[in-house]
């Protein structure tokens, strides 16, 4: 079969598999969503710290939240053996492990862009900077489940990963939140945006190109 | 019909400083089955993974059609499959829906249909693995074999958890895609009733 059939049937069986797993999914929505109810109830009345500090809370919450879908990338495969199946296909495994990848941020990241805007104007944000923090969210995103595709990758063999891959994870997407919590903060003074959403599409670039081939590789070591 | 070669030149394993084997030396060609025997601990399945390339040899080297498997890369999976001691069923996908994805991963030989029907699951094309018995499981596992296409088999235990009359029909279905040009290397406790003329046998001894 061609490359194209096994990327697409790769995508096409984890969503499926997802569905078949429905409750998975909705456990880190609602993670996102505790953590930023829990910031008003933590500040009080002061709705104008609230407001200047909404994109910060709901980018961290994101971040946080899809490190935790993060481990079942790759772990139930691993477990189960159909790992090996993928690495023994004759097609390029960096490939077919971007279809994983796609499928992981299809199912984290959809949810919590779709729940952003009935969280941010909860949080007192103005239109137009929501539309921006939803753009940077959406460039971001894709990176986060890029990145951490690595770290899970190379924890696989380890019983307990969990705290570990935070560990990893976690330093590695400093750049990309400096640049969208700063897309953000320019659009609340009414800055030029570009600049920090270019750097955004550029790390989304960096990473996508560069990272399925590191995560490739670091399958093939925890297989080994 | 193309003749295929493995060769095997002074493999060795090591695991936690200890040697499992050293100075393997083995040729494998089309129409051969190759069993390797030894007590549990012997390194029998670290061999498999060796010859699968998943793990890679403490020394020597292996060729297929006499070229370096390191060299040949992805290339080499075009002609091999592997069945470990899991499954790599999703247990929340139909026997159909792990065959398909199986398909798609690789050259579609068999139709589904006639796969689940070699291997006496016919009717559960739409059961879900979780539903299905140990022994189920394992003959659906084995049935990749079938709905692909592949030249080289590696079976780890191929026999596990199956009742006499499905060990009879594996080792049927192994000996017909032998005849046809193929090779199976396995590992097997159970007593075997392969043809002889068909079998090499390497056992590794601690």
């Amino acid at each position: 079969m061609t490359l194209f059939t096994a990327f697409i049937a790769v995508i096409r069986r984890d969503l499926l598999l997802a569905y078949r797993h429905r409750a998975d999914l909705i456990n880190p929505l609602a993670f996102f969503v505790m953590v930023v109810t829990l910031f008003p109830l933590a500040l009080g009345a002061e709705p104008l710290l609230l407001k200047r500090i909404a994109p910060a809370i709901i980018w961290v919450a994101a971040l946080l939240a899809s490190l935790l879908s993060m481990e079942s990338l790759f772990r139930s495969d691993f477990e189960d053996g159909s790992l090996e199946l993928m690495v023994m296909s004759p097609h390029p495994l960096s490939l077919l492990v971007l279809a994983k990848i796609i499928a992981h941020w299809l199912l984290s990241s959809m949810p919590l862009l779709l729940m952003t805007p009935f969280i941010a104007t909860m949080l007192g944000m103005d239109a137009d900077v929501m539309l921006v923090l939803l753009v940077t969210l959406l460039l971001g995103m894709p990176v986060l489940s890029l990145i951490g595709a690595i770290a899970v990758a190379l924890t696989l063999g380890l019983r307990k990963g969990g705290a570990l891959l935070a560990v990893l994870v976690l330093p590695l997407y400093v750049p990309m939140l400096i640049f969208a919590s700063g897309a953000v903060d320019a659009a609340m003074s009414g800055l030029p945006i570009g600049g920090h959403l270019s750097m955004l599409a550029a790390i989304l670039c960096l990473t996508l190109t560069l990272t399925p081939w590191a995560t490739a590789v670091a399958l093939k070591m925890s297989l080994s | 019909m193309s003749e295929f070669t493995l060769e095997a030149r002074q493999l060795a394993c090591q695991r936690d400083d200890r040697v499992l084997f050293s100075g393997l030396n083995f040729h494998l060609y089309s129409g051969q089955i190759l069993l390797i025997e030894g007590v549990n601990g012997a390194g029998k399945t670290s061999l498999l993974r060796i010859l699968t390339g998943l793990r890679q040899p403490d020394e020597g080297e292996l060729f297929w059609n006499a070229q370096a498997l390191d060299d040949l890369g992805a290339a080499f999976y075009q002609d091999v499959t592997y069945i470990g001691h899991s499954n790599g069923l999703k247990d929340t996908l139909t026997a159909q829906e792990n065959l398909r994805y199986v398909q798609a991963l690789a050259t579609p030989a068999l139709s589904i249909d006639e796969s689940l029907q070699q291997v006496h699951l016919n009717g559960y094309q739409d059961t879900l693995v979780r539903y299905l018995s140990a022994g189920q499981r394992r003959r659906l596992a084995l049935a990749r074999l079938l709905c692909t296409h592949k030249t080289l088999w590696i079976l780890d235990e191929p026999f596990t958890s199956l009742d006499r009359v499905s060990i009879q029909l594996i080792e049927q279905l192994m000996t017909a895609h032998v005849k046809q040009g193929g090779m199976v290397i396995m590992t097997s406790h159970h007593e075997t009733h392969l043809p002889a003329t068909l079998v090499q046998k390497i056992e590794l001894r601690r």
